[in-house]
């Protein structure tokens, strides 16, 4: 219920929202939790094994308890912590993990069975009978544990990703913040200050303590007025810096849209950010940690200082009696603040028999435990332990605190440990844990208000002087509360019963203890074996009292026993804001070729070709299947002339005096032999003797030469290129430029190719002027391009190449003169089929294991000179005669399937991995030859031409016997290239 | 059952913590996966058990613990298609061997493919599976949006063709395997050591004679390295330079979820793979971060790409919170396949180079090692495991098809 | 991670290749013995700690680096242009 004069809510405007379908109205500035406990909600989760009733915990992100699912269909988010979603109009929640309802949960029947589902079960049970796990235990499992659901639809929401740039980045803007980059500020720096809430201000919005003549809360605002007012620095609220990674980088989340109902383009829910700070101050606070007592779960149970926050921040009392229970000084704030705001608070009661209690107007129980809590999804006693016995109290809400641990987790995302501080009984981060981050205030282990204050400038003053900037002289500090922090620790109230430490996986501490008795005594073991702090909000609340409780069990100091690590993110992310942008075709850039929408408009499917879409083939009207087309297009270029679009092949431009000696130290080949006005075929090897890449290499003068590779090898190339120029042989004079995207090039193919060119070039061409291999510059129209007369299909045929700017517009006149002459483009289809009736490899066979030996080019490497990988191609074991090598294939019987990916075996052995020989690696149906025919390496294949073997692919249930041959079916002469 | 009624406190530790004795017959130099399942077979088929296995921290800590728990046998290579079918038979009989719920469950994994080419070359993957006698399926595109509804099949950038789908593969919880194995070797009478750094390797004349550690010098006929992500420091004691650098690679997990993802999904475009655990988190990861590491943590261009594949492929995903990444350390050689075998050094073992396969590889590599210690042989299924391939060149297996260089596999 | 590069500054990793150890730079004579080809192709040092490593900046200028770098911290502590130091190499022999 709401506190009259409490909070910095604006109560002039009231907000509806829903919680499992009933209307709630809360004010702006209300979070769901705050909201609801306005509306005297406390049941707002289940927790995940034993299905427990439970409320809120905390009043932030590390909130355990109450996990909501927000919005309905596409977009429902699930958990999502109540603690932390601002409400809206409109906003509609509802509970999870729980059915058929929050108030009645069946699967809370596993509370029931609780001894049978202690530390480590899972291990010791469910494995009997034989494969009952799978078949009947884990499903039952699996759709009991999860928290909430997907919609498993596609995501409706927009998300970004950004990068900033700053000299400090602030992380926390509570008073140690605010002072930092206050300090930084003033001194010219850039300064990103994040904070993860909505307000900034940390702790001072939810403390009743004055800074200066002011509430903590108003004087926030102001020093966040006059930052705001600063153009060197940049306030981030509701940004979560969820990560510390190399070299200054921060990711960071954003929460743009979440506190509105505002979705859809333009309006990101939600922002990644990148930060690239030049240095950073860590100012993420403390959080407040429960003590473990029997019952210590049920909702109304929380930490101390959020039922301070929800009373002095939001105004609200979570109970109409409450109790507060401590082992140190900072808890009796809570029973202060809310004595004067008129809450009937039952008892204080602080573990400590000399704590020293001033002015309490409240019954004060020292030396006192709570042992224990009664009520069924709501809290209605509990019961204390005193000198004199045990005495129940009637109350609905309980503050508790333990202690405070300083928020060390991004100290820890770069393998930094922490230090443990005997005097607060916390871990601190160790220095230097984070190269370039100074840390200051609460997460320092620095507790109070004007101690935060103070160490805040301090930070700002180590961080200017790593930035190199001079500091501002004097920075006045307002008075504010001082007082020493003392505790003395409590981690559980002995007694029997259950004792909860991580709330959302049910761990208890005798859970701890038995897996200690079972020598899980790693507190790596003990987590994994417990689940201890692999919940949601990865053990902030509960894992130093389960290591201290360990740490007992087993003998050990806390330093001793160690503890686990926290790794990023440091609140959970969506994998939707740090993928933002991928979603649909996102994901990777698209290369269009200069004939990508005519043959879009053509009808073509285009298919992906490393990054770029080519066309598969040209349907035409009364064609019913892609192989009708296919044939089609295979028979313009057998049969008249083809066009196609080859600009997708790597261009490499390469330039100098030592032009040709790059290239025969890159080929195989010699290419300081090749004439001017003449191309060649070569084959490129990696270091380690494996084929890299082929293709052809044009010399367009004696200094300059035109590479092409193959489209998808094209980058590689290009890397090896300069790897060898700049690596090796940095004394080379030559130079490699990638000029893929500058030339649009068609191959030209068939028995009328020269034909169509010569009623296009300026000047005509014949077979004495432009022989097989021949090329150079031409001019098409006034345009100034290259022609290359190279085939890749068999036939007569040119590939020829104009600036890009006029590839649409001769790829269209091109095609006009082919379609008038009988032919016409193809695609990828027929360009496959082509090159196989030729044994023309591809990708298909040089896959990346096939040597040049395997594809029975060894003699192409050259003796005369060395070559990258030569050396190693000449290994034993890549030169052995029965490696599988390249063969042609084709089926005894004229109708017989080949398929790619099959295997090849000897005729009659079985077909088992000892007798797989080889494999198929293309496969087509040639419409020359009137029969499928495919290329493969089998071992020792090529002295076995004319013999039977066996195909199988046991996938495709295709068994056929095929007769090895010579790779290349068609023209073996090579007549028609050169006619 | 009787645990349960008895309040659980007759489970008593399920390993000593001995001190080392002055010898023994065999040493392991390494307490995670390998090590325990290496010290369990030498126990249990060899009958070896005056063996110790020494852990410079706790027994499981390594890369055992912090995998994506995926089990598989879709090996496409002569030698890792053997080896790695033995393994995943070894899973399958697992739980009953060690009495122990290692949670395999074999949900079926599926990898896609984005192209005809694509399809052939799993195609001649999955014909090398079924030859190995191990199971395969070719899924068209229906086939696969029959199992996997939720892919994008309209809008994603690589579209799906279809998929090969693996049933027998699926995961395992990832640490009860090691405490399984663990557990087993100790009944059985192995000194399982913890907290005990090996820091040098005492040869003579060729000969091992047993190590040197931060718990005293130990004697020992034989020493099996077995320290995936520190073999190339290990190794470097018995003066030994390995066909290793060392990588780190990611992997992810979500808040908890209702059931949504049944198989183990794989999307070769874009390096995304992807399960649910049975806590209901979704476990992902990707491609290694690419550079030289020992440090267990990556860095966020390979975590942004790793979530933008995600977002492509299923964008049903995208409201799923990361909760936790973490990084191990890999052993990556120049072929992408490991190494188990002997050394110059009489009595000296290795067994390294797990890249990113060695979780499933537990019960294999552990077998085939303890029978290369135990006997001097090679066992079967692991033969082609050699060291010296590299320089022969003979039985290379090279499953990515990237070549020599390390990090590419 | 952020890399120095030495034509354009300081730019994001995304921008840049890794390929391995800067070893590679030293290539055997094709008359060698196989083991000097073994060490140079497969076997590494692979500290942990400083080492050498060769980089590209394909996604700016496309030089190639040598980059000094903790493979335990992975802090970068020097960069040069490979082209330099293959240069230096060959005064020094």
């Amino acid at each position: 219920m709401r506190v009259a004069g409490k909070g910095v809510i604006d109560r002039s405007k009231a907000v509806s929202f829903s919680f499992d379908g009933r209307r709630y109205s809360g004010f702006a500035g209300d979070t769901v939790a705050s909201a609801l406990l306005a509306n005297g909600v406390s049941l707002m989760g289940r927790s995940f094994k034993y299905h427990r009733p439970r409320g809120v915990l905390s009043a932030g992100s590390e909130e355990p308890n109450a996990l909501i699912t927000t919005g309905t269909g596409a977009g429902q988010e699930p958990n999502v912590r109540a603690t932390v979603q601002e409400i809206y109009e409109g906003l509609v929640t509802r509970s999870q993990n729980a059915w058929p309802s929050l108030d009645f949960d069946v699967m809370a029947v596993n509370d029931l069975a609780a001894p049978f589902l202690g530390a480590g079960f899972y291990y010791k049970t469910f494995m009997w009978p034989k494969r009952f796990w799978e078949a009947v235990y884990e499903p039952v499992i699996r759709k009991a544990a999860g928290l909430g659901a997907l919609s498993g639809q596609n995501n409706p929401d927009t998300y970004e990703r950004a990068y900033a740039f700053c000299d400090l980045l602030v992380i926390g803007a509570g008073p140690a913040g605010l002072m930092a980059a206050l300090t930084a500020a003033r001194a010219g720096a850039d300064v990103i200050l994040a904070d993860e809430d909505s307000l900034m201000g940390g702790r001072l919005n939810a403390e009743s303590g004055a800074v200066g003549h002011q509430s903590g809360a108003v004087w926030a605002a102001g020093i966040v007025a006059q930052l705001s007012a600063m153009d060197n620095v940049r306030l981030m609220s509701r940004t979560t810096v969820t990560g510390a990674y190399d070299g200054g980088m921060y990711g960071a989340l954003e929460r743009v849209n979440q506190h509105t109902g505002i979705r859809g383009a333009g309006a990101p829910l939600e922002a990644f950010w990148r930060i690239s700070a030049r240095h950073s101050i860590l100012a993420a606070g403390a959080l407040e940690r429960p003590i473990a007592f029997r019952n210590n779960d049920r909702p109304g149970i929380m930490t101390a200082g959020a039922v301070r926050a929800y009373l002095n921040r939001w105004g609200v009392a979570p109970g109409k009696r409450v109790a507060v229970f401590g082992n140190n000084d900072d808890a009796h704030r809570t029973a202060r603040d809310l004595a004067a705001a008129g809450v009937h608070v039952v008892a204080l009661i602080d573990s400590r028999p000399d704590a020293v209690i001033e002015g309490a107007t409240f019954p004060v129980f020292k030396g006192a435990q709570v042992c224990n809590s009664g009520g069924r999804k709501a809290l209605e006693s509990i019961t204390i332990r005193t000198d004199s016995g045990e005495e129940a109290l009637q109350v609905d809400c309980l503050a508790m605190s333990g202690g405070w641990n300083p928020t060390v987790h991004l100290t820890c995302h770069m393998n930094g440990r922490p230090s443990w501080r005997e005097d607060i009984q916390a871990f601190v981060p160790t220095p230097g844990s984070i190269p370039d981050m100074t840390v200051a205030g609460a997460c320092n282990g620095v507790f109070s208000t004007r101690a935060c204050l103070s160490d805040g400038v301090e930070a700002a003053r180590t961080a200017l002087g790593a930035l190199g900037r001079k500091a501002p002289a004097e920075m006045a500090l307002p008075e504010a509360e001082d007082t020493p922090y003392a505790l003395s620790p409590l981690w559980a109230v002995a007694g029997a019963g259950r004792a909860w430490l991580d709330f959302q996986n049910d761990v208890s501490v005798k859970d701890i203890k038995q897996a200690a008795a079972e020598n899980f005594s790693s507190v790596e073991h003990m987590k994994r074996y417990t689940t201890q702090g692999m919940a949601t909000d990865q053990g902030k609340n509960s894992n130093v009292a389960a290591l201290a409780i360990l740490a007992d069990a087993t003998g050990r100091g806390i330093p001793q026993t160690g503890t686990t690590t926290f790794r990023p993110p440091y609140a959970p992310v969506a994998i939707a804001a740090m993928g933002a942008g991928a979603q649909g075709h996102g994901f990777a850039p698209e290369r269009h070729t200069t004939s990508h929408k005519r043959s879009v408009a053509m009808g073509a499917p285009m298919i992906e070709a490393g990054l770029w879409y080519r066309p598969s083939y040209f349907p035409k009207a009364g064609e019913t299947t892609w192989q009708q087309s296919c044939d089609r297009e295979v028979g313009y270029v057998r049969k008249a002339v083809g066009i196609c679009d080859v600009s997708t092949l790597g261009k490499i431009d390469i330039q100098g005096p030592d032009a040709a000696r790059l290239l025969d130290f890159v080929y195989t080949n010699m290419f300081s032999t090749l004439p001017v006005g003449r191309v060649r075929y070569g084959v490129m090897l990696r270091e380690d003797g494996t084929v890299m890449d082929d293709g052809t290499t044009a010399r367009l003068g004696a200094e300059h030469f035109v590479m092409t590779t193959t489209t998808a090898a094209a980058g590689n190339v290009m890397r090896h290129l300069e790897f060898v120029c700049q690596a090796l042989h940095p004394e080379w004079e030559v130079s490699c430029t990638s000029v893929t995207e500058q030339w649009a090039q068609f191959a030209v193919a068939g028995p009328m190719a020269r034909a169509l060119l010569n009623g296009m070039l300026d000047k005509p061409i014949d077979n004495e002027s432009w022989p097989f291999m021949a090329c150079g510059d031409v001019q098409l129209g006034g345009v100034a391009g290259r022609l290359f007369r190279i085939s890749f299909s068999g036939e007569h045929a040119y590939e020829i190449a104009v600036p890009s700017r006029y590839g649409a517009a001769a790829f269209d006149a091109l095609l006009g003169r082919a379609e008038q002459m009988g032919g016409g483009a193809y695609g990828m289809e027929a360009l496959n089929v082509l090159r196989i009736e030729k044994g023309f490899i591809t990708h298909a066979e040089i896959e990346g294991r096939a040597t040049a030996f395997d594809i029975g080019m060894a003699r192409m490497i050259s003796a005369k000179k060395d070559c990258i990988g030569k050396t190693m191609a000449a290994r034993p074991g890549l030169v052995d005669a029965l490696r599988p090598q390249l063969v042609g294939l084709k089926p005894v019987e004229p109708g017989g399937r080949l398929t790619a990916g099959a295997h090849l075996f000897e005729r009659e052995a079985p077909a088992i991995r000892e007798n797989s020989k080889g494999h198929v690696s293309s496969v087509c149906y040639s419409p020359e030859l009137g029969m499928m025919i495919g290329l493969g390496f089998f071992a020792a294949g090529p002295a076995r031409h004319a013999e039977v073997i066996r195909l199988v692919d046991h996938l495709r249930k295709v068994e056929t016997e095929v007769e090895i041959c010579h790779p290349v079916f068609l023209d073996p002469q090579g007549e028609r290239a050169r006619g | 059952m009787r645990e349960g009624l008895t309040g659980n406190k007759g489970w008593g530790p399920h390993w000593r913590n001995p001190e080392p004795k002055a010898e023994y017959d065999a040493i392991i130099i390494g307490g995670g996966g390998h090590g325990l399942s290496t010290a369990y077979y030498l126990a249990k088929n060899h009958g070896m058990t005056n063996i110790a296995v020494l852990e410079k921290g706790y027994l499981g800590g390594g890369n055992v613990g912090r995998n994506t728990t995926i089990v598989r046998a879709n090996y496409g290579q002569q030698g890792n298609s053997e080896f790695y079918s033995h393994s995943l038979k070894l899973w399958e009989g697992l739980e009953e061997d060690l009495n122990y719920n290692a949670m395999h469950s074999a949900r079926g994994l599926i990898n896609l493919f984005h192209s005809d080419g694509q399809r052939d070359a799993f195609a001649r993957r999955g014909n090398m599976m079924i030859n190995q006698g191990d199971d395969a399926e070719l899924l068209d595109r229906e086939g696969v949006r029959h199992l996997l509804p939720y892919l994008d099949f309209d809008n994603i950038r690589f579209p799906v063709y279809g998929g090969l789908l693996h049933r027998r593969g699926g995961t395992a919880r990832h640490d009860a395997v090691a405490w399984g194995y663990a557990r087993g070797a100790d009944q059985r009478g192995v000194d399982l050591i913890q907290q005990c750094e090996v820091t040098g390797i005492d040869i003579e004349n060729g000969q091992v004679r047993g190590v040197q550690t931060t718990r005293g010098a130990i004697r020992a006929k034989k020493v099996g390295i077995v320290v995936a992500g520190r073999s190339g420091q290990v190794a470097a004691m018995a003066g030994m330079r390995l066909p290793i650098e060392s990588h780190v690679l990611q992997a992810f997990v979500t808040e908890g979820l209702k059931p949504v993802i049944d198989h183990v999904v794989s999307f070769g475009m874009g390096h995304f793979y992807i399960s649910q655990s049975d806590k209901g988190g979704l476990v992902f990861g990707g491609d290694l971060d690419f550079y030289a590491s020992y440090a267990s943590r990556g860095n966020m261009p390979m975590m942004e790409h790793v979530m933008e594949a995600g977002m492509t492929l299923m964008p049903m995903i995208g409201k799923a919170k990361v909760l936790r990444s973490w990084g191990g350390i890999m052993d990556m050689t120049p072929d992408g396949s490991p190494i188990i075998d002997k050394t110059d050094t009489q009595g000296l073992f290795i067994d390294c180079g797990w890249c990113y396969g060695g979780f499933k590889a537990v019960p294999g590599s552990g077998f085939s090692f303890a029978h290369l210690m135990a006997t001097g042989e090679h066992h079967a299924p692991a033969a082609r495991y050699r060291l010296d391939r590299f320089r022969t060149g003979r039985g290379l297996m090279d499953e990515e098809a990237t070549g020599s260089q390390h990090n590419l596999h | 991670m952020r890399i120095e590069c030495p034509m354009c500054g300081s730019r994001d990793r995304r921008e840049f290749y890794y390929q391995g150890a800067a070893v590679m730079l030293a290539r055997p004579d094709p008359q060698a013995h196989e083991a000097d080809w073994e060490a140079y192709l497969h076997l590494r040092e692979n500290p942990a700690g400083p080492t050498r490593e060769l980089w590209q900046h394909d996604g700016g200028c496309g030089a190639w680096l040598v980059v000094t770098r903790d493979t335990v911290s992975h802090q970068i502590s020097d960069t040069q242009l490979a082209a330099d130091v293959k240069r230096a190499m060959g005064k020094a022999s």
